[in-house]
């Protein structure tokens, strides 16, 4: 086990950014010391310039095992996610076959701590087989460790379902994460229904295929008391449901992937699938809602939808290209870019409060005694986005000049990325 | 010019020059051997993803007029059945030798990314509902033909507005060179926002019909969901149809138009499609003439030989 100080940080505890500049203390995995110049054997490793807080938390990473490896696999996405600043990761389970029983999400976990770069978090689905017509086994999967639930790629679209696995996840305090998108209404969508889909002649799907959703739902976190997080919000109507929810004071969170605050609907007259999501790039001002939404605590966290294809599956002409692009390398950079966060706001929405939506231990807290799972972030230095460590290469922020770059890793006291490189490992997790 | 994939953008000088030589080339089809050298040791690939009759044939019509030497491609008897992607088929194509692709596809925008893959130059022939440029060179000749030019020319264009790649090249064409384009369909045929488009929208046929010079019909895509976007075609066609009752409404210089394939007895009545001032054949004629004009400017062919 290693034994390292961090110096001369910007550092990020429990209550805020520390005044001035300050170490902190690795020891046997865990945080042994915080403050300025402090005395402490082992390894300095200077920090200037930089923000060290808790390790990133990703409640939204698609890693495709089991079952689609050929996009990407949990040894891939994890040293991809350790090197976007990650020590933890939520794995959605629309794998093959889905993560819908206990054993399926303790492979996954197992999975993870094999490969030991982050933590894998198990997700599970809310339907057996994200089929939508039954529960999941639900107490299997809480009793493997999953804490947020959810269909992801579809929406639990029978509102009855949907209210019985509320009400029984209500009982357990777990979340349910929700994909918003009406069927229907988004029948053969292919991007935002507005003026960019009208002159391309291509099928969009409204921003109301997304509210509509929401505002059903918050009828049911009403009826249960749920715990509820909104998948990817792309529109500011949809935000201002989740605000409105929260003032009431009902438990509704929400996250923003990157893609929604870079990029509008104007990216997608380039016809490159690269900028074909689910939910669809939106317009400026849903662009503008969801970056103050970010500054102001309306919406709570930003996660990746990190969404790995091959190649073959995304060269093609647009309709037939499937919906979603990785991310996970450049979440914080692409967060650090366009809303300017301050230090304590960033690690609040990076690390923090996603830790505390998916109840993870030892995840989003820098403090003595804590777990040592840490990033050092630079905000001033280019991200490097010549490269990606996921076997995916469908990414629009590769070649793209991004400000703010991860340094290091430290995953359980050990560096898992040093110098923005999981090349020269240093005391890898065995 | 490179590639024509769209008409959104094209200038007047480059309409009017492609529109020119296809003037010449509608002569050279009237000749008593209607063929010219100009594209002699050429090889042009048209390569249809999508049903097609008269774009497809009118393309290799054109392209022998000139006397390039066709490859053609249909998805029914491809490799394309046995999972070959587009990309894939796109390379194959061009080590074959093809000079130029002439594209036709489902999907938004398959013409770009051909464009991309291929490395020759290509003709878009109609991507998913985006854009079909040779379509409104030809109906743009065809009303230059008919009244001299399209400068204050009044236009309108009815029916699956939506769904149509013909309307979405259409607008830009006949715009840029002058007229006066009023859109006329029910809520549901039209694009959900027309910020930007150069027209006028009208959900009153009756209402516009008796002041325009062209009235351009479109058919109605079941293919593309056309269909169950309005409550029957009894009543789409009572609203929108061009019907021998409409037909007689119109000023007697106003002139039908069609991209075909024409559906009698919903968007056209049967006797207005075989009236003189129906335009339908002349504008396959005229089909045939864009695109030896099209082939021969991207092919760099000479008038000379």
């Amino acid at each position: 086990m290693s034994e390292f100080t961090l110096r001369n940080a910007v550092v990020v505890g429990r209550d805020g950014v520390l005044p001035g500049r300050n170490d902190v203390a690795v020891a046997d995995g865990v945080i042994v010391d915080v403050g300025s110049d402090i005395a402490a054997p082992g390894e300095s490793v200077d920090c200037e310039g930089a923000w060290v807080g808790p390790g990133f938390v990703d409640l939204h990473t698609h890693l495709r095992e089991p079952g689609q490896e050929w996009k990407e696999d949990i040894e891939t996405g994890s040293r991809a996610a350790a090197l976007g600043g990650y020590t933890a990761v939520v794995a959605m389970p629309n794998t093959e076959p889905a993560t819908d029983a206990g054993h399926l999400a303790r492979y996954v976990a197992d999975r993870g701590a094999q490969v030991g770069l982050v933590e894998v978090v198990p997700g599970g689905t809310i339907t057996a087989g994200r089929a939508g017509i039954k529960l999941a086994h639900l107490d299997d999967l809480w009793s493997a460790g999953v804490t947020l639930f959810t269909d992801d790629g579809d929406s639990v679209a029978d509102a009855g379902l949907l209210r019985r696995a509320m009400e029984y996840l209500a009982e357990r305090d777990g979340v349910v994460a929700q994909h918003c998108i009406d069927a229907g209404l988004a029948a053969g969508g292919q991007m935002h229904e507005g003026a960019v889909s009208s002159r391309l002649g291509m099928a969009g799907v409204p921003r109301a295929a997304e509210e509509i959703v929401i505002a059903r739902d918050l009828s049911l976190v009403r009826l249960t008391g749920v715990r509820y997080h909104v998948q990817h919000v792309s529109t500011a109507g949809a935000m201002d449901l989740v605000a409105a929810a929260k003032a009431e004071g009902l438990r509704v969170t929400a996250e923003v992937t990157p893609h929604h605050l870079l990029f509008d609907h104007s990216y997608v007259e380039q016809i490159n699938p690269l900028y074909k999501m689910m939910p669809p790039l939106r317009e400026p001002s849903d662009l503008e809602a969801l970056r103050e939404g970010l500054r102001t605590g309306a919406i709570d966290v930003v996660a990746t939808d990190h969404a790995p294809h091959a190649d073959h599956e995304k060269d093609h002409p647009w309709e037939e290209a499937p919906f979603g692009v990785t991310g996970v390398e450049w979440a914080a950079a692409v967060t650090n870019t366009v809303v300017e966060l301050d230090a304590e706001r960033f690690f609040a929405v990076m690390s923090t409060k996603p830790a505390e939506i998916a109840d993870l231990d030892g995840q989003g807290v820098l403090e003595v005694g804590a777990a040592a799972n840490l990033v050092v972030f630079d905000p001033l230095a280019k991200a490097n986005t010549t490269r990606t460590a996921s076997r995916s290469t469908n990414s629009p922020y590769l070649g793209r000049d991004l400000n703010g770059a991860v340094r290091h890793t430290i995953f359980k006291g050990e560096f898992t990325v040093r110098d923005g490189s999981v090349d020269n490992l240093v005391g890898a997790p065995e | 010019m490179k590639h024509l994939l769209t008409m959104e953008g094209v200038d007047r000088a480059t309409l009017t020059s492609l529109l020119d030589d296809a003037d010449e080339f509608y002569e050279v089809m009237h000749r008593p051997i209607p063929k010219v050298p100009a594209l002699r040791g050429k090889t042009v690939a048209t390569m249809f993803f999508e049903p097609s009759t008269r774009t497809k044939m009118s393309f290799e019509r054109a392209a022998k007029s000139l006397s390039a030497d066709t490859l053609s491609f249909s998805p029914g008897t491809s490799s394309l059945k046995k999972g070959e992607s587009l990309k894939d088929t796109v390379l194959t194509v061009k080590a074959m030798g093809a000079d130029l692709m002439v594209v036709r596809h489902t999907s938004t925008g398959a013409a770009w990314r051909v464009a991309e893959w291929a490395g020759v130059p290509v003709v878009n022939g109609g991507d998913g509902a985006h854009q079909h440029p040779t379509q409104a060179l030809l109906d743009s000749l065809t009303l230059r033909q008919h009244f001299g030019g399209l400068d204050g020319l009044r236009v309108a264009i009815v029916g699956d507005i939506r769904h149509s790649r013909v309307a979405r090249s259409d607008v830009w064409a006949f715009t840029t060179l002058g007229a006066e384009v009023t859109l006329v369909a029910p809520p549901t045929l039209l694009p959900p926002d027309l910020v930007g488009w150069p027209v006028a929208v009208s959900s009153d046929f009756d209402d516009v019909l008796s002041e325009v010079d062209a009235v351009y019909v479109l058919r109605v895509q079941a293919e593309r969901g056309g269909a169950s976007v309005f409550p029957s075609v009894a009543e789409y066609r009572q609203r929108y149809g061009m019907t021998n009752a409409r037909f007689n409404t119109l000023k007697p210089d106003t002139i039908v138009m069609h991209p075909g394939p024409m559906i009698r007895g919903i968007e056209i009545d049967g006797g207005v499609a075989v009236d003189p001032r129906c335009k339908v054949l002349e504008q396959v004629t005229n089909g045939v003439a864009v695109r030896m004009a099209v082939l021969f400017q991207l092919l760099g062919g000479s008038k000379d030989v």
